[in-house]
């Protein structure tokens, strides 16, 4: 049991919060500009870079300067939307969804470019786990990142309930025509889409730089997960994006547990596979998702 | 000065023509309310207030101000509302949410306008914390209404708010629109349900093919012998003006 929680169970939870900051973006940009975002794992990733940036400059901790490169991040994804994605906003959704793959490639290759593609790591050294009752390893940065996880949660449930610019989120997620004939203002909304996006991309990013590394890679391989989030939850809808990167997360991980005899029930290898079969599985027999989301 | 005024309008979408020369007005108090057959252009003619279609000819004017194809969401914040005949709630938000999204254009406080919403809908108020999606027909178009009523417009306009509901609902919803009318709303309705519409219009247009056909005040409508038989199922056989 004890090594249920804590090799399957806490990763899993800890991957799933870092799945769920990620596909709020997606499942947003999705219903709201009306297109799957293939360059969200991108921002994520450029975030991840301007926070190791400063971490080399100022020598902080990441999580200190993590709100400086979620603002860099947000000025990155405002003007590509300026440059890029609105002048296609009348324009057939396929060619936003070829322009989101271009700028995927675009910016990676930048990234390459200015930051090289060795690995590196936004916090150097091991951090021995701290035992709680006797057999709960619990390791300093894992709390970290789950606690700030969690701040952010609370501060994107607290927008998109008690502000007028979430309001108005969510109800153009429900339906843009009305949001226009209601008189919201429909480009203020898409901005707003974007810098929650971005920010929360960055975040994730750094949770993930912080458990792991940081390479260039990092957010495409984190694209189709937080695609099946997305789908999981809803399509538009925030919370089920929340819902469905936990339970995403959880599945990746807790697929590897040897439930049965002591080999893992599947190969680690397959996590990725998790995510998709879970996509596809909720694609077939319930496309609107647990909370209800769009249906395309 | 009418407060809605439409000259001579055509227009459609895309390169389909649909109104053919529109004419119809508003005046301040008035209810007017538009019936004809499936596919006369009614709901277009009220669109084309909304600029949600573009117009080719002809002029609308707000109090004569001329609003020919200003976009819908300029022409919310003249204070003209409009309730489309379906998704003209958002469902996924509390009653509550969606009166307040209806006030997004306000810059000052709603609330007192608010209170005014739940007095006139008070089955709104019970169920203020409820989301819009699981409210039974009528009180979705309450909603809807209530929401377009957030603004205190100059003018209302309803696209067919008794589609689809049971005939009790049905007169809740006739018996509103006057309420909202009484306080002072000018309202511009297009009907199915003509007998119903006319009977609490101030003035009645019916259109055929994109065109004005009759015209006259509520009550002269539903005398009309000719209306009568083609459109309010009083006279013999199959509306022929409806092919």
């Amino acid at each position: 049991m004890a090594d249920f929680i804590n090799f399957y169970f806490i990763p899993g939870l800890l991957l799933g919060s870092i799945y769920a900051l990620g596909a709020i973006g997606i499942t947003m940009t999705f219903v709201i500009l009306r297109f799957a975002n293939f360059a969200h794992g991108e921002s994520m990733t450029l975030g991840v870079y301007f926070a190791w940036s400063l971490v080399q400059i100022t020598g902080w901790h990441p999580l200190v300067v993590m709100p400086i490169a979620m603002i860099l991040t947000v000025l990155y994804a405002l003007s590509i939307d300026r440059l890029f994605y609105k002048p296609l906003r009348n324009a057939p959704v396929v060619m936003l969804v070829v322009a989101s793959f271009g700028l995927m490639l675009m910016t990676r290759s930048v990234i390459q470019f200015f930051w090289g593609v060795q690995l590196k790591s936004v916090l150097p050294g091991i951090q021995k786990p701290i035992l709680v009752m006797d057999y709960l390893r619990i390791s300093p940065k894992h709390m970290m990142i789950m606690a700030s996880a969690l701040v952010l949660m609370f501060a994107v449930h607290y927008l998109l309930t008690y502000t007028k610019i979430g309001k108005a989120m969510r109800a153009m997620s429900d339906s843009p025509e009305l949001a226009k004939l209601t008189g919201i203002d429909t480009e203020k909304v898409v901005v707003a889409t974007w810098v929650v996006g971005a920010a929360l991309a960055c975040a994730a990013g750094v949770f993930l730089a912080i458990d792991t590394h940081v390479e260039t890679r990092m957010g495409f391989k984190l694209l189709l997960p937080m695609f099946a989030a997305a789908i999981l939850g809803g399509v538009g809808r925030p919370y089920g994006a929340l819902v469905g990167g936990l339970i995403i997360g959880l599945a990746e991980e807790i697929s590897s547990y040897p439930f049965i005899g002591t080999e893992p029930l599947l190969n680690p290898g397959y996590k990725a596979g998790v995510a998709f079969a879970i996509m596809i599985g909720i694609l077939i027999w319930r496309p609107s998702g647990l909370f209800k989301g769009k249906v395309f | 000065m009418s407060v809605i005024e439409l000259q001579s309008v055509y227009g459609g979408y895309g390169d389909t023509e649909i109104l053919h020369g529109v004419s119809l007005k508003v005046d301040p108090g008035e209810i007017v309310v538009v019936i004809g057959p499936n596919g006369a252009g009614k709901s277009t003619a009220m669109k084309s207030v909304f600029g949600l279609l573009s117009l080719t000819k002809g002029q609308v004017l707000l109090d004569g101000e001329d609003i020919t194809n200003t976009p819908p969401e300029k022409v919310v914040r003249k204070g003209v509302c409009y309730v489309p005949q379906t998704e003209n709630i958002f469902p996924s938000l509390t009653v509550e949410e969606n009166l307040e999204m209806g006030a997004y254009v306000r810059e000052d406080d709603f609330k007192p306008r608010l209170n005014e919403i739940y007095e006139l809908f008070p089955p709104l108020a019970e169920k203020r914390k409820q989301s819009a999606g699981t409210l039974s027909g009528g009180q979705r178009q309450m909603v809807a209404m209530g929401k377009a009523l957030m603004l205190e417009p100059r003018i209302l306009l309803l696209d067919e708010p008794t589609a689809g509901l049971s005939p009790k609902f049905r007169g809740e919803i006739f018996s509103i629109v006057k309420k909202i009318n009484s306080i002072g709303t000018p309202i511009l309705m297009v009907e199915q349900n003509a007998k119903q519409a006319l009977s609490i219009a101030d003035h009645g247009y019916v259109l055929v093919d994109g065109q004005n056909k009759f015209f006259g005040s509520g009550q002269d409508l539903l005398d009309d012998p000719e209306v009568a038989e083609m459109f309010l199922g009083g006279g013999k056989a199959v509306p022929e003006a409806s092919v």
